[in-house]
């Protein structure tokens, strides 16, 4: 039972002086209820903080048996570590804080699933356990747990790792089979945009696209990077399935449409209009984490706006910087450090996109 | 579709009343009437405690320039004016006891009248002597809203018959019984106002009144316009949003954009008090909820303990958890079942322990709230103010314009509890307004 909710066991003291012949006098009557009374309103939706979690966590699902499927079974292995330890690091850092620890509220389980879906297949298997203890102990619960955290866990904890081991982070790519026992066998294998970023960069500018671009943007790749038998993260290469569970959970109204939509449709201008963009505007979109990222990581609650506007804003930001970061950048994938960037920007874009109220004043009128 | 922006659609729950005719509560033996049913100044005791009142019998006389007449609801002897609870607000004030005779006879000033000839002067204060107020619940003074300032023309009456309450369908089934009473109460209203385009507002998920009533105002001119079933449809300023694309400003009221809106009760209520002389002293309710074991809409007079009514529909059914005057969004708790229903009591919901428990969780800045919110506020951004004590800040972003239609606490999937946090702040900004 809530200990918030106002328990009435009042005693009223009702003084009526009630004098009447018929019944005996009553001078004092007392009334005990336990009845429970708050302020309206007085039912719910049938949504809650745990059910949006676990829908999330649903929609993700696909996207795992098709890591599994492109990458074997240590997939599997890594994602469970990675779950696991962010269930564990949660709970733990919640009960050293003080707080209510709430390990089945569903939103460490997606921390450690993003996490790992970040993550080459082929990294150690303490990989995700740092990880998943620095998204979980350092970002969220440091910053007063879920829907106090500015950034989101899991994608700061990747660029953590980034940082601390970039070799095993950008080179421990597996080759997709297609096998379910594949993978293991294979050694590294670049992703295509880091393949393409190479390609493009040994061709001088008045030279005509080499063949690794035509290649690139050929159908037969198109339909390679849709289904995600390429190389890359854990969870990222397969659009088709990420793209089951987000328009699940966009019908299920649990994400707002706007961040993906700005987002993909940013990227898609950018790569039709920035000079040095020689691909195709669909190879930007299927290929690295921009599917994950825009339908799961960017549409992250705690860390994106609140209001309509603000979430249109929220996605081209984060179209925009990611094709910076993948045409001119240093590193051949800015999805997760454009999110992180406009996580950052999120209070402010809040604070310029306040709702105006109903029936309030518009600023001309008050000049006026 | 005529709609707003924002809103929500919860289970209507109207299905275990919606189908049944208004019954009539038996007398009750004993009635304890609040000398401040209606928004504005109490109404002043012209009885006193021993005097033998009749039904209908003139016990409060309006108090102020915005307050209502208050009437003996059923024959007898006034028992006490004591100074007890009111069930809404919980402050005490004066209450009138009156035992009933049991005879229920009629006071003299009651009978049938041809009003053809009344000034829309005379009409409106029969309307003011007669107690009528706003039957949807808010009752704000029916007269007051009928004679506006001289310079807020209206050109438009908004008769509301939204109902867009879950659980409630006290309106519904009067427009389905009494169409042609509801009538004549719009036509005196109109005419009391002097205008001539009257738009009755009917939710589409009454189609049996929307059909009643399009052949009730068959020779009247007055339009009935059936709106999309959203809650708060039937909120004064989403209404007129919806019908006649006009916004009320911010702290201004819906003369100022020459709108007067009335319920459909209150409709019938005015008809009453102009052909018949009878005062409102009575007025039909839902009863109603997964606690209540016989649901049903119901004819009570006013005063009439809570307890009698759950009593004629069968008793609780559960263990109870909440008792509500009024809807599950906007009604009121009342700890005791001994409290009266007064005029704005619309019905009477009883919910089961279960069902009245919500767990509060930190906000996960979801946006919900805003993506609901009728008013067009950022009801967590408010919640964040309010918490932090910062009820200027709160103020300065609009916290007044809240309606407290509960749309935000609704869809709040952390379960915070929103529209407490705003009535405090509302009521914290009021007290210091008033002392200065």
């Amino acid at each position: 039972m809530n200990e918030d909710e106002i328990k009435v066991k009042a005693e009223v003291e009702v003084k009526a002086n009630v004098k009447e012949a018929s019944s005996p006098p009553v001078s004092t009557l007392t009334l005990t209820s336990t009845f429970v009374v708050s302020a309206s309103p007085h039912t719910r939706s049938p949504a809650t903080v745990s059910r949006i979690m676990w829908l999330v966590v649903f929609a993700l699902l696909p996207a795992l048996g098709g890591s599994v499927w492109f990458f074997g079974p240590r997939s599997l292995l890594l994602v469970a570590l990675s779950v696991a330890s962010s269930i564990l690091f949660d709970s733990l850092a919640q009960k050293a804080f003080g707080r209510k620890p709430t390990p089945f509220d569903g939103s460490a389980v997606i921390t450690g699933l993003l996490l790992a879906y970040n993550l080459p297949p082929g990294v150690p298997l303490w990989m995700p356990i740092i990880g998943a203890a620095f998204a979980t102990i350092v970002v969220k619960q440091f910053f007063g747990g879920l829907g106090h955290n500015f950034i989101n866990p899991a994608l700061a904890a990747r660029a953590f790792l980034m940082v601390s081991w970039p070799t095993y982070m950008t080179t421990l790519w597996l080759k997709p089979h297609g096998g379910p026992l594949s993978g293991l066998d294979a050694v590294s294998a670049a992703t295509p945009l880091a393949l393409v970023r190479r390609a493009a960069e040994l061709v001088p500018p008045d030279m005509n696209l080499s063949e690794l671009l035509r290649q690139a943007n050929s159908l037969a790749e198109l339909k390679r990077l849709f289904i995600g038998n390429v190389g890359g993260c854990l969870g990222e290469t397969s659009a088709l399935l990420l793209l089951v569970g987000a328009l699940f959970l966009v019908i299920l109204r649990v994400v707002d449409w706007r961040i993906p939509a700005a987002y993909i449709g940013t990227v898609i201008v950018l790569a039709l209009v920035l000079p040095g963009s020689h691909l195709m505007p669909w190879f930007h979109v299927f290929s690295g984490g921009i599917i994950l990222g825009a339908f799961f990581m960017a549409t992250d609650y705690v860390t994106s706006p609140i209001t309509a506007k603000g979430r249109i804003i929220f996605g081209v930001g984060c179209g925009l910087i990611t094709m910076l970061i993948r045409l001119y950048g240093g590193y051949p994938e800015g999805c997760s450090y454009s999110i992180l960037l406009m996580n950052v920007a999120t209070p402010l874009i809040d604070r310029l996109t306040r709702p105006h109220p109903f029936g309030a004043l518009r600023k001309r009128q008050v000049a006026a | 579709m005529f709609t707003f922006r924002g809103g929500i659609h919860p289970r209507e729950d109207k299905e275990a009343t919606e189908h049944r005719p208004v019954a009539v509560l038996p007398l009750p033996a004993r009635v304890y009437i609040p000398l401040s049913q209606h928004a504005g100044a109490p109404s002043r005791p012209v009885i006193k405690t021993g005097d033998q009142v009749k039904t209908g019998t003139l016990i409060g006389e309006p108090g102020g320039l915005i307050s209502a007449a208050t009437h003996a609801s059923i024959s007898g002897t006034v028992a006490d004016i004591a100074d007890l609870p009111h069930p809404l607000t919980g402050r005490r004030g004066p209450t009138v006891i009156i035992d009933s005779d049991g005879a229920d006879t009629l006071d003299d000033s009651i009978a049938e009248r041809d009003y053809s000839s009344f000034t829309a002067e005379q009409t409106i204060e029969t309307i003011r002597f007669a107690g009528v107020v706003g039957l949807g619940g808010a009752a704000f003074p029916t007269f007051f809203k009928l004679s506006p300032p001289k310079e807020k023309p209206i050109d438009t009456l908004l008769i509301n018959g939204c109902e867009c309450e879950p659980f409630l369908t006290a309106d519904h089934r009067l427009m389905l019984e009494q169409p042609a009473g509801l009538v004549e109460g719009t036509t005196i209203m109109a005419g009391a106002l002097g205008v001539k385009n009257v738009i009755i507002a009917i939710e589409d998920n009454k189609p049996d009144a929307v059909k009643a009533m399009t052949a009730a105002v068959a020779a009247t001119g007055f339009k009935v316009r059936k709106l999309r079933t959203r809650y708060p449809q039937g909120a004064e300023k989403q209404l007129i949003k919806a019908c006649l694309r006009r916004e009320v400003p911010s702290g201004g009221l819906p003369m100022d954009v020459g709108c007067v809106v009335q319920n459909v009760g209150t409709a019938l209520a005015v008809r009453d008090a102009l052909r018949f002389g009878r005062p409102l002293y009575e007025r039909v309710m839902t009863v109603t909820g997964p606690g209540v074991r016989e649901p049903k809409n119901l004819r009570v007079r006013i005063g009439t303990p809570v307890k009698s009514l759950i009593d004629f529909c069968g008793g609780y059914s559960t263990e109870v958890g909440k008792v509500i005057m009024g809807g599950p969004m906007m009604g009121i708790a009342v700890s005791s079942d001994d409290v009266p229903v007064v005029k704005g009591t619309s019905g009477v919901l009883v919910l089961d322990r279960a069902a009245t428990l919500f767990e509060e969780h930190d906000c996960i800045r979801c946006g919900r709230c805003i993506q609901v919110c009728p008013m067009s506020l950022a009801p967590l951004r408010l919640n964040n103010l309010i918490r932090r004590g910062r009820l200027e800040d709160a103020q300065a972003e609009h916290v007044k314009d809240c309606i407290e239609c509960g749309c935000c606490a609704w869809a709040c999937p952390a379960r915070i509890r929103l529209v407490h946090q705003f009535k405090y702040a509302k009521s914290e900004l009021a007290g210091t307004e008033r002392k200065q």
